[in-house]
């Protein structure tokens, strides 16, 4: 096992590499002088930029600025914001608790919904409750989380008054966004489920269960279930990395101060160097997340050999 | 010395050719009859949009200002007193192009990426498929988020960047299905007799590996509409005042409380869209890939 994880880590150091190069090239691909998006709309003489020029190091060869930038990433150093010159990771770091917090209670609603439906369908098979849990998976993938979410703000907060709109730091605030995001994948997630424990139905230790005169409930949780959940840990990266996509948008519309929002933010303010370290950030954290997802995988699954 | 074999077959089997037999099996499937349906609805309300209504989807009309439905507006109007069913029809235009043209994209760059990869292997294949590793560390939209914000704010840079983000999809589909087809005989046959690479390419390995693909870039068509509209909606795609659902939806938000007119009927012509499309691409998968039916 600590092979197969050191193994999937290595493999995994070119991918990395390469994300920094395209993340460090991003400020060399943006159309105009890296100096000028630096100083911003500011008026500038060119004395003015050759002496920018000159600080950020931006007349060396791009393969020293390159490892310049790397030995700073190593350090922890991504940087300071264009707009308010504090340190992007500290910046980034303020606001990972409020997407994590946003992340996590989604995957729970997500995984309850998602795999609930998913059973409940599949046990149901080619009946209108089938039709019907579909029908509605149908719909969760099909609705967008920017409608989704206003949605829920005219029922819950206009009409029923039960929620406030916008905000963070309590439960009524995250309890919306939360169901928007969570929502979003769990469709998919039913999907997967309703196929997956059909294809565990089939099988002959099932009907061996059966034949044994084993309780039905017994069947679903013990003999079912367990197998039918293992692809579902495959998607799980899929769904993260369609959780912190919605996040950027759920953050905008709820009014949270999250990585997302602060992205989205970055973008539109020309911050790029806030841009370009959230990034990094951002796909180095998803690559992990996917090795431990891999790893994860093997664990549950005895039938994968980890060498 | 011939001897000849008389082949009983069945009247309905020698009366339809193949390519009748599939037609026939999709105008079977609910699913593709009901998505075609509702997505044929849609492009031609895109097409005629200009025919359907006479109003104008732009032109400001502040005495109209959040206009709840009536006959004369039947989506109402927006806080600019533009006619919210013009607007939709007009944004029907740009979502469906967003969704076509960035598929047609990621399509065509990352199935010749597959083939390629998949056809040569060594060293061509490592280069290939690292290169879709590193795009696929970026999750989601967040891809076309960078690629927006390096290309600028604009409809045509949202086509490209949510087409490259999703070429790694199709390159990975291509690759592996390619390395299957590639072993089997007629492939080795044409390689036999001369024929040149990329001739096998197109006319032997593609063929027999673009069914799923269908299935894939149909699927693809409904995300790449709900991402474009997306990055539209948080202020990096289309600008305002054009026509297009996201910004609708976006403009909207603002006046939930007095006009839930103004954001329903975007978010509505999404939804549907996205679901005839999701429901053409359940049904093409039954039809075309067994293997994979939900």
């Amino acid at each position: 096992m600590t092979r197969y994880l050191i193994n999937r880590l290595l493999q995994a150091v070119p991918t990395v590499l390469l994300v920094s190069i395209l993340v460090f090239l991003m400020l060399h691909l943006i159309p105009g002088d890296p100096a000028e998006i630096f100083l911003g709309e500011r008026q500038t003489s060119p004395e003015q930029l050759e002496i920018v020029r000159e600080q950020m190091g931006l007349n060396r060869p791009l393969h020293v600025q390159y490892l310049d930038y790397l030995a700073n990433v190593m350090r922890g150093n991504l940087g300071n914001s264009l707009n308010n010159g504090r340190p992007v990771l500290g910046e980034i770091l303020t606001r990972l608790p409020h997407t994590l917090e946003l992340t996590i209670a989604a995957l729970a609603i997500s995984t309850i919904i998602g795999i609930g439906v998913g059973i409940i369908a599949a046990l149901r098979h080619n009946t209108i409750i089938d039709t019907v849990a579909m029908m509605l998976a149908l719909v969760g993938i099909s609705m967008p989380v920017y409608w989704s979410s206003l949605l829920l703000i005219v029922l819950f907060s206009i009409n029923l008054r039960w929620l406030p709109p916008i905000g963070q730091g309590s439960l009524d605030r995250l309890i919306m966004p939360a169901l928007a995001l969570g929502l979003l994948s769990a469709g998919s997630l039913a999907r997967l489920v309703r196929s997956s424990m059909l294809e565990v139905l089939s099988q002959d230790y099932i009907l061996t269960a059966r034949s044994k005169g084993l309780h039905q409930r017994r069947i679903i949780f013990r003999h079912t279930l367990r197998n039918a959940l293992i692809p579902v840990i495959t998607i799980l990266g899929l769904t993260f990395g369609q959780l912190l996509s919605g996040a950027v948008l759920t953050e905008t519309i709820f009014a949270r101060l999250g990585l997302g929002r602060m992205y989205v933010e970055a973008i539109l303010n020309k911050d790029f160097t806030l841009v370009q370290g959230t990034t990094l950030f951002v796909a180095l954290a998803y690559v992990f997340i996917n090795i431990a997802i891999d790893v994860l995988y093997v664990y549950v699954d005895p039938r994968i050999k980890y060498d | 010395m011939t001897d000849t074999v008389r082949l009983n077959l069945p009247a309905s089997a020698a009366r339809h050719s193949p390519s009748r037999r599939l037609l026939l099996r999709f105008g079977r499937s609910l699913n593709v009859l009901v998505g075609t349906i509702v997505l044929a609805i849609m492009v031609l309300l895109a097409i005629f949009a200009p025919v359907i209504t006479t109003y104008d989807p732009v032109q400001i009309t502040p005495q109209l200002r959040l206009r709840p439905p009536d006959a004369e507006h039947i989506f109402g109007t927006d806080d600019f007193g533009r006619d919210v069913f013009t607007r939709v029809a007009y944004g029907a235009r740009l979502s469906l192009q967003v969704g076509i043209i960035s598929v047609t994209l990621a399509a065509t760059i990352g199935v010749t990426l597959g083939i390629i990869a998949g056809f040569y292997g060594g060293w061509i294949d490592s280069v290939i498929m690292r290169l879709i590793d590193v795009m696929l560390a970026f999750p989601g939209i967040l891809l076309a988020l960078v690629i927006v914000a390096i290309l600028g704010r604009d409809l045509t840079n949202v086509m490209i960047a949510v087409g490259i983000s999703s070429i790694p999809v199709y390159a990975r589909m291509a690759r592996g299905n390619t390395l299957s087809v590639k072993s089997i005989d007629y492939v080795a046959a044409a390689q036999a007799i001369g024929a040149p690479t990329g001739r096998i390419m197109a006319v032997h390995i593609l063929p027999n590996i673009i069914a799923p693909l269908i299935v894939v870039a149909t699927n693809g068509v409904a995300g790449a509409i709900i991402s474009g509209a997306a990055l539209s909606f948080l202020g990096l795609g289309a600008q305002p005042p054009t026509p297009e659902w996201g910004i609708m939806l976006s403009e909207g938000r603002l006046y939930l409380r007095q006009a839930w007119w103004v954001t329903t009927f975007p978010g509505l012509a999404i939804m549907i869209t996205v679901m005839a499309i999701n429901l053409m691409g359940d049904g093409l998968r039954d039809i075309l890939d067994p293997r994979l039916r939900l």
